[in-house]
């Protein structure tokens, strides 16, 4: 069996986010780390190896500097890793990086493709569906649990108040919740072996069946007009009424802010 | 010269500063509260691969150099001095010299339990009369067909009672040298947990790195195999100083750990603290103070790795080590106790981690070799 993991280096958002004067993130001013929902992600893929026997292929899009989040899944117990990286990939928005992936993955076997749900930089969810858009298989989003049992995937996806157990037959992608599991550790002797093995490095002209147009800031429909940081929410208010003084109570809130 | 870490190093540092700030860090003040052995965060060291780190993989281990397992133990202590300590008699006292000295069969039998840390391991040198002067030692271990009977007793044992694995000096023999002066040889050896005969004494009530486990050790006719000899058979003094030797240097790290630990604290408490109506950050005689300690620490931390590469380079490296543990060792007292004076009345507290700090440092310029023993060490290579 051949799983490929989608990761991605991103900020580190624990000590709060810093932008450039334009808007966009700092991101030399914040640690780099491995995305939280993709390192679930992989941790899961780990697993399923270590149950079922599999070849875990993790790849990323990115900067020559996101070689470091692939050598931490190395060390994880990854045994592959794929680096796409290309001047005329940056500046990528959902689209773009999602029809680069999906060129990259055209050139590998794979039964089963993990991504994370969403990157705490951008916080889109969108590009793990849109690869399995564009490589024609089913997706299942949301992944709070994933089993393999012969040729299907069974995974348990979380919706707001419940979830729904869907069997699917491979090849399809997951994309998974990092409440789907604690990731482990890497070990210090994974360390020196991902730093002995080789990764891969592929560029544009890698990409199969993509169309330039597609690709980079020039392919990215998406134009951002500002990015800030998340908003605290208060703390609101509490009131103890009963319950018709408390229907007469929301009402009245519900009006004088001209929501109804 | 070449002062910068490699990334292979730099990301397994991250790697045990995260293990540390995760898993131990929580620990720390109820560990040394209520004195009992961290058996939890050992075994997600062991899953993590961390009790055998500079060992070979095909003996269980991970393959890494002495650096990466000083750095471990460093960045542990600097959140938890008795869990750096658990870690450093396991690997530099237990493993190194059944690695160093050990047969294939010992290595088969032994080191892959204790590199995988399915067992824990411990040294037994000290006894009661028998500390600085290890050549006063009384242990006797006497061969009886295919066993050695040990009988005697070793004290101040860390992993004591937790140990599966045991490396234990005796006596062998005695000998008249040329002016008829009698000589003790030793020997080293290896001896299991739940050997007959072997028990355990007095648990150590400590000052610091109270949740390691400190106790006496008694052998009573206590019998293992012929084949748990350690190194030939009257060697066994130079084993145990060669493995003090390596111990020093993993001593010295945990050293280096607290000071560092202890500075951040220090870092992060001096910007709050707020007396005469500013952070006493802002007043010189902190920001001296911290000035000195950073330096200390910086100089400290040259001589510790330089000992660890050492250690993977050259086959001597007694004065390499000595060094190191003499000034990680010093810094470490020096720097805990300004930094007590720095929180002041606060320092003082237990529910702050800076007395603890203290307390833990103490224990560097005492065991695996005084700052005395480290000083003659030293001396000694540049008198002969």
């Amino acid at each position: 069996m051949k799983i490929v993991v989608c990761i991605k280096q991103v900020p580190d958002t624990k000590g709060g986010v810093k932008f450039n004067p334009d808007g966009t993130l700092d991101r030399a001013a914040m640690l780099a780390i491995m995305n939280p929902d993709d390192k679930a992600g992989l941790e899961a893929a780990l697993r399923i190896k270590e149950e079922h026997g599999a070849e875990v292929t993790v790849i990323t899009m990115g900067l020559p500097k996101a070689d470091d989040v692939l050598r931490e899944a190395l060390a994880m117990g990854a045994d592959k890793a794929i680096l796409v990286t290309d001047r005329v990939l940056g500046g990528a928005d959902t689209w773009a990086t999602s029809t680069t992936i999906a060129g990259a993955l055209r050139n590998i076997d794979y039964d089963l493709i993990i991504t994370g749900r969403q990157a705490i930089d951008g916080d889109t969810a969108q590009v793990g569906p849109q690869i399995a858009e564009h490589l024609n298989i089913p997706v299942i989003s949301y992944a709070e649990d994933i089993r393999v049992e012969g040729d299907y995937v069974i995974v348990k996806r979380q919706y707001e108040d419940r979830y729904h157990e869907i069997k699917a037959k491979m090849p399809c992608l997951v994309t998974a919740l990092s409440e789907l599991n604690v990731p482990r550790y890497m070990t210090p002797g994974g360390i020196f072996d991902a730093y002995d093995s080789e990764v891969t490095v592929w560029g544009r002209n890698d990409l199969k069946d993509v169309d330039d147009s597609n690709l980079g800031l020039k392919g990215s429909p998406t134009k951002i007009a500002k990015a800030s940081d998340k908003v605290r929410k208060g703390a609101g208010e509490k009131v103890t009424l009963d319950a018709s003084e408390s229907v007469d109570y929301i009402m009245s809130k519900l009006k004088e802010k001209h929501v109804i | 010269m070449d002062f910068s870490l490699d990334k292979k190093h730099e990301m397994a540092r991250t790697l045990f500063k995260e293990f540390a700030e995760t898993e131990v860090k929580p620990l720390a003040q109820e560990v040394d509260e209520t004195e009992v052995f961290p058996r939890g965060t050992v075994e997600k060291m062991a899953k993590a691969g961390f009790l055998g780190i500079p060992v070979p993989k095909e003996y269980g281990g991970q393959g890494c150099d002495p650096l990466t397992y000083v750095m471990c133990v460093e960045e542990l202590s600097k959140v938890c001095g008795t869990t750096g300590v658990i870690v450093s008699a396991h690997t530099s006292l237990c493993i190194d010299p059944i690695m160093t000295y050990g047969t294939e069969e010992q290595k088969q039998k032994y080191v892959k339990d204790l590199a995988t840390g399915a067992k824990l391991g411990a040294f037994a040198l000290t006894e009661p009369g028998a500390g600085t002067d290890a050549q006063g030692a009384q242990t006797k271990a006497v061969l009886d067909g295919d066993e050695w009977v040990l009988n005697g007793s070793k004290c101040f044992i860390t992993n004591g009672k937790e140990a599966d694995v045991y490396i234990v000096i005796a006596i062998t023999s005695i000998a008249e040298d040329k002016r008829g002066r009698k000589k003790k040889n030793f020997s080293a050896f290896i001896v299991d947990k739940g050997a007959p005969g072997f028990s355990f004494g007095t648990k150590e009530k400590k000052m610091g790195i109270r949740g390691s486990s400190t106790y006496e050790l008694i052998f009573e006719d206590c019998r293992i195999p012929k084949e748990n000899l350690l190194g030939p058979e009257g060697r066994g003094f130079p084993i145990a100083m060669h493995t003090l030797d390596g111990g020093r240097i993993g001593i010295a790290a945990q050293a280096l750990g607290i000071a560092e630990g202890a500075l951040d604290r220090a870092i992060e408490y001096t910007k709050e603290r707020k007396q005469f109506g500013r952070s006493i950050a802002q007043q010189q005689n902190t920001q001296f103070k911290l000035a000195d300690m950073a330096t200390r620490i910086e100089a400290a931390k040259f001589l510790v790795y330089r000992a660890a590469i050492a250690k993977a380079t050259q086959k001597v490296y007694s004065v390499e080590a000595a060094k190191a543990k003499l000034f990680a060792a010093e810094t470490a007292m020096a720097v805990t106790t300004e930094v007590v004076q720095l929180f002041g009345g606060y320092g003082y507290i237990r529910e702050y981690d800076v007395e603890r700090m203290m307390r833990d440092a103490k224990i560097t310029e005492i065991y695996e070799g005084t700052s005395e023993v480290q000083r003659m060490v030293i001396s000694g290579a540049l008198l002969k």
